[in-house]
């Protein structure tokens, strides 16, 4: 009962990695940059929900789709402005500045509301349920949905609108894609904005489940989200999703054997050993298709 | 006059890859470049499509200037592009690279009818309708991508090297499907190294060396031709 109380923690954990997984692998998967600034914008999205809570009284739902908003615009911006003057310098120029867009929105948030940590206002009671051992929280069934209803509208997304087919369509081949008249530009544009949405709302999530908010609270989250992507094979949605919730569940596994001093490390371990087993990840494909 | 390129020069790099270029294509006809590997085909190509900017000249298509246009509106104003090499959608379906292809019509009803037209004429695209693209064969890949060029519903065709890489077999269907298209009204710019199925095929070729035009004239012509015979057709 104990691995099945785990679980759970894992999974809820796991979503929220997942949900930041996805926007790192949908980003590289379009123009191949890892964005180390992904992490910054999730916290962007859980300041603007304390601030929503706050000072506005918005309930939960409206200050989560207000900071999904926020964060497609705050990441629309940061790639009009970081990234696409360099749209044809090397990969790692731009991974470079992205490092630096991190370190700007950190610091930057750092000087405008100061680095201690804030209590996240808490918009619902918590109540656990309790089968035999096991106990959930409303609040971790409240993240698992949304992150499963917002993965499944993604999905929804990339596979059946014209935008998510121009996504795909420009992720293995944007040449093609411009001779067919797709703009590039603008689908760049419209992955940043979905895969910002997706932090926002994980911000805004966490800041629930940990009632603690603060200007680098992106950092640590946002490298594990990247292992989870690399793990289930960065550029692949579906290999994102899974990432982070193994990435979620084998962090709580650790510090429930008694290791918490060691979740981090056992993160980074799995990273290594992805790397040097599978470096395509678990769903990545090794072979490359026909020329 | 359809297409009308002006004096045109593009440099690729460092490197002037074409210089001073001038041609034409008139509504209707197939009109085929040629020449060896590294003379300015597939850049020529490039800038009609708006992906490369040339340095100087100028290219008229139906009367208006479109060097600075961008790709999308060249493409919307009727030219598409089947690129070197293919270059299909791996990941997407047959049927998603053809409806990539329509990604900028708004004419549904026409459009629905146009996809009837590509399966009739390449059949194995409809049987494989819902397979991976990557799954094809090369000569599959490359009337997916006639196909996927065609459901743009062009006014001219640009075609880069269609039958590069492809088994005898194909290389004929290819070059009877050319035929096919320019019958149904699609004028067609044919850029190709299989010099004599060209020209055999074309109304005017024009011959390039080293990104400049050395020679004109009809595909006949052109055949018979004795310096073209030496350089190009192995005789």
């Amino acid at each position: 009962m104990q691995i099945l109380q785990q679980l759970i923690n894992g999974l809820s954990l796991g979503s929220i990695y997942a949900l930041l997984a996805l926007g790192y692998t949908m980003v590289y998967g379009i123009i191949k940059l890892i964005n180390f600034a992904h992490g910054d914008v999730y916290m962007l999205g859980a300041f603007w929900g304390y601030f929503m809570i706050n000072k506005f009284h918005m309930s939960f739902w409206p200050a989560l789709i207000t900071a999904m908003i926020f964060c497609a615009i705050a990441g629309v911006i940061i790639e009009f402005l970081a990234y696409r003057p360099l749209r044809d310098s090397p990969r790692i120029v731009v991974l470079i500045t992205a490092i630096g867009v991190s370190f700007l929105l950190e610091n930057g948030m750092s000087y405008l509301f100061s680095s201690s940590p804030r209590d996240f206002p808490q918009v619902m009671d918590v109540q656990r349920y309790h089968l035999g051992s096991v106990s959930i929280s409303n609040i971790q069934i409240l993240i698992l949905l949304t992150s499963i209803i917002l993965m499944i509208l993604l999905q929804l997304i990339v596979k059946r609108t014209r935008m998510g087919k121009a996504m795909r369509a420009v992720s293995v081949d944007p040449e093609a894609a411009q001779l067919i008249g797709i703009n590039v530009d603008h689908t760049i544009s419209f992955t940043f904005a979905l895969g910002s949405a997706l932090a926002g709302a994980a911000g805004v999530m966490i800041g629930l489940y940990y009632n603690s908010i603060d200007p680098l609270m992106g950092m640590t989250p946002g490298i594990k989200a990247f292992v989870a992507a690399v793990l289930g094979g960065i550029g692949l949605i579906p290999g994102a999703a899974l990432g982070g919730f193994v990435i979620g569940i084998i962090e709580t596994v650790v510090q429930a054997l008694g290791f918490s001093a060691f979740r981090d490390a056992a993160v980074y371990a799995i990273l290594i050993i992805i790397l040097i087993v599978r470096p395509a990840g678990i769903l990545g494909k090794t072979t490359r298709e026909k020329v | 006059m359809l297409l009308e390129v002006q004096d045109l020069s593009v440099n690729y790099g460092v490197i002037q890859a074409v210089k001073g270029v001038s041609f034409n294509v008139n509504a209707g006809e197939i009109v085929t470049l040629i020449g060896a590997n590294g003379a300015g085909k597939s850049t020529i190509l490039h800038t009609i499509s708006g992906l490369i900017r040339p340095k100087s000249g100028k290219i008229m298509y139906d009367g208006t200037e479109i060097q600075k246009e961008k790709s999308q509106k060249i493409v919307a104003s009727g030219i598409s592009q089947v690129p070197e090499g293919r270059h299909i959608f791996p990941g997407l379906t047959v049927l998603e690279n053809l409806q990539m292809g329509a990604y900028l019509r708004k004419d549904r009803e026409q459009t629905k009818k146009d996809y009837q037209t590509v399966f009739e004429r390449f059949p194995v695209l409809a049987e494989r309708k819902n397979q991976d693209a990557a799954t094809l064969s090369g000569g599959e890949q490359q009337m997916l991508a006639m196909g996927r060029a065609l459901m743009a519903a062009p006014k001219l065709i640009l075609l880069d090297e269609p039958s590069m890489g492809l088994a005898p077999i194909f290389i004929n269907e290819i070059f009877d499907i050319i035929q096919a298209i320019q019958k149904n009204g699609t004028t067609v710019l044919l850029i190709e190294q299989n010099a004599a199925k060209a020209l055999a095929i074309a109304d005017r070729g024009y011959v390039l060396s080293v990104g400049k035009i050395v020679l004109s004239g009809t595909g006949k012509a052109l055949l018979a031709n004795k310096d073209v015979q030496k350089a190009y057709l192995g005789g």
